[in-house]
């Protein structure tokens, strides 16, 4: 009983110090992914005090223009790789003080040391994850996963066949096919005609996970392009289906965290990336389906048959992968024509 | 004396007119007018991008085949679901106006009308699930007939005009049924005394008396097929890209209101056009 007490008062007691210099923190995300999981916050609330609210956004354009227009609005903003140099080249995130984060030791140093997130020299975003573009097949009509994306060509597949209806994500898909490196395509007519003989073999496009998870389910599809994460849902929910890194390589996106260069809380904002790539949450998370780690230590401790663990995993198949860099408007609205172009055609 | 009473009427039309306009004006002008402004930007004009005034957007149609492609592409769908739901959808006015009579006349109706009360894309959706290989009507003719077919009309164009006729010929039957139910029954009946034969009553005395309301209801379905994108998107699969699904993606995916705008620009004037030259014949049908 008295030790109950005693107890009791020292818990008030550290509390009561924690509140002393408790700040809430604001955090700007996708809706759904990780950060903003209850009881992750639960327990970051209960570890240091800082309280956490998040506001979210639908698109990387919606998030520039949210922290252009609301200096010190947000402690901590999730920003792809590929967005980080025009974040930085803008002046809206400063440098990320390492020595504040303890876990980022364990996070291989050729995340740390990404081109995209060292913009300007010094790292402005911290590694959190990272997943692929590449395929799954259906499994009632594969015995065998394919090892070659030329699959995607093979006539028996014929009206079997998806990918996103995205002019991006095509188009590197067919670098990708074409041998070329995704992030300077040099033969752009190789991919506009490689896509070309993919059109016929195409039954529809897929726009969202529920859409492709609709489509594999009635049996529509053999064989579509996927994102690593969903893929891992969909295999969790029992879809007959498996993900496939073919040899020829996919396409890989990296994510990060950055802190405002407006943010007024900045201790606490590291002490919630430094939570955020810690694997006891991670551990978690990757329950619930989470995209892979880019903590070793968090990604070792997944148990063995874990989906990122399995295929994510291995070294082999991240040898393969091409990271995304930033791509120019020019690139862009390139990539779009041939796009509609190829759509409009059929 | 007399201009008071001018007045008044004025005053009494103003007041029953200006409820519609004022809703049309905040409702319809406003919106339109901003888009219109938007076709003539460089870039959206949110946060601190920098944007100029040009007429590239417009220009945008004419530098590539696509968008002239896609829109002859629409303007045929435009077609083939107008003249479908047409030939649908006036016998069954017809039937609905002149042969039945009573409670079952509103029991049909109502069936008519139905589709109307559920939401478009839970309709579109529904067909989604009929159509497809191994859905409810593949099941279903396979259940019936002795031999094995294969249905899967999903992901076609055929797919794409049943859902739009589907969606859009009540239209066609509420304004047939109205033109229809007007035509006096004597005149019928004296045609008939006089030796008219069936097809010549339909012919001669019926049709010419019901156009304007087929035609109207032709026009209704016209311009919203030729724009449609989201049963094109469903239904349509690898070939479901037409114009409409063009300009949604400007404004959804690549966040290119200004070329989305002017595109919707361009429709608005190519349909006003088909139908200024349409004019003569609606014209001539009305009196």
């Amino acid at each position: 009983m008295k030790t109950d007490l005693f107890l009791a008062t020292a818990i008030a007691a550290i509390s009561v110090g924690a509140m002393a210099l408790a700040d809430e923190i604001r955090v700007l995300n996708w809706q759904g992914y990780g950060t903003d999981l209850d009881w992750a916050v639960a327990d970051f609330t209960e570890a240091t005090g800082h309280s956490v609210v998040h506001e979210y956004f639908n698109s990387e354009q919606e998030m520039l223009t949210k922290l252009r227009t609301n200096p010190g609005a947000y402690d901590v903003v999730l920003i792809n790789a590929a967005f980080t140099p025009q974040a930085q080249d803008e002046g809206l995130i400063g440098p990320i003080d390492a020595s504040k984060i303890a876990n980022l030791a364990d996070v291989p140093s050729d995340l740390v040391e990404n081109q995209d997130l060292n913009a300007g020299g010094f790292l402005h975003g911290v590694p959190w994850t990272w997943g692929l573009t590449s395929f799954a097949v259906n499994t009632n009509d594969f015995s065998e996963a394919p090892t070659s994306i030329e699959v995607f060509w093979d006539e028996s597949f014929e009206g079997k066949v998806s990918i996103r209806d995205d002019a991006l994500e095509a188009v590197q898909f067919a670098a990708i096919a074409t041998g070329q490196n995704i992030n300077d395509i040099n033969d752009l007519g190789a991919v506009e005609s490689k896509l070309a003989e993919l059109m016929p073999q195409i039954r529809t496009y897929w726009g969202s996970e529920n859409d492709w998870n609709q489509f594999m389910a009635a049996g529509d599809l053999s064989v579509a392009t996927f994102w690593s994460g969903s893929a891992s849902r969909s295999m969790t929910a029992g879809l007959p289906v498996e993900f496939v890194v073919p040899q020829e390589g996919a396409i890989g996106w990296l994510d990060g965290l950055s802190i405002p260069s407006s943010s007024t809380k900045q201790d606490a904002a590291h002490a919630f990336i430094d939570w955020m790539i810690d694997p006891a949450f991670y551990v978690r998370w990757a329950e619930e389906g989470a995209p892979a780690s880019a903590n070793a230590k968090a990604a070792s401790a997944l148990p063995d048959d874990a989906f990122n663990k399995r295929i994510l995993g291995d070294p082999e198949v991240v040898a393969r992968v091409q990271f995304q860099r930033p791509v120019s408007d020019e690139n862009r609205e390139k990539y779009l024509e041939l796009w509609q172009g190829l759509k409009a055609a059929q | 004396m007399a201009v008071s009473l001018v007045n008044r009427d004025r005053l009494r039309i103003l007041g029953l007119l200006s409820p519609a306009y004022i809703w049309l004006t905040v409702a319809i002008f406003l919106p339109l007018s901003a888009m219109l402004y938007f076709s003539f930007l460089s870039d959206v004009p949110f946060g601190d991008t920098e944007w100029a005034y040009t007429a590239e957007n417009y220009a945008a149609f004419f530098q590539t085949s696509t968008y002239a492609t896609l829109l002859w592409k629409s303007i045929r769908l435009g077609f083939t679901v107008t003249a479908i739901a047409m030939l649908v959808g006036f016998p069954c006015a017809y039937v609905l106006a002149k042969v039945i009579q009573g409670r079952s006349r509103e029991a049909m109706f109502l069936l008519v009308i139905l589709p109307f009360w559920s939401n478009s894309l839970v309709r579109i959706f529904s067909w989604a699930i009929v159509l497809r290989g191994n859905g409810v009507l593949d099941l279903g003719l396979n259940a019936i007939l002795p031999f094995d077919v294969e249905v899967n009309l999903m992901f076609s164009t055929s797919a794409i005009v049943i859902g739009l006729v589907h969606s859009y010929v009540p239209y066609v039957i509420l304004t047939s049924y109205l033109a229809l139910q007007a035509i006096d029954d004597n005149l019928i009946d004296a045609a008939r005394s006089m030796g008219a034969t069936k097809l010549t009553i339909l012919w001669r005395v019926i049709l010419p008396l019901s156009l304007p309301g087929l035609l109207a209801g032709a026009v209704l379905i016209f311009v919203p097929v030729v724009g449609s994108f989201m049963e094109p998107r469903i239904l349509g699969g690898r070939v479901g890209t037409y114009y409409g699904t063009v300009i949604e993606d400007q404004f959804v995916a690549v966040f290119n209101w200004p070329l989305g705008a002017a595109l919707s620009f361009i429709l608005l004037a190519v349909v006003l056009l088909i139908l200024a030259i349409a004019s003569p014949v609606l014209k001539s049908a009305q009196t």
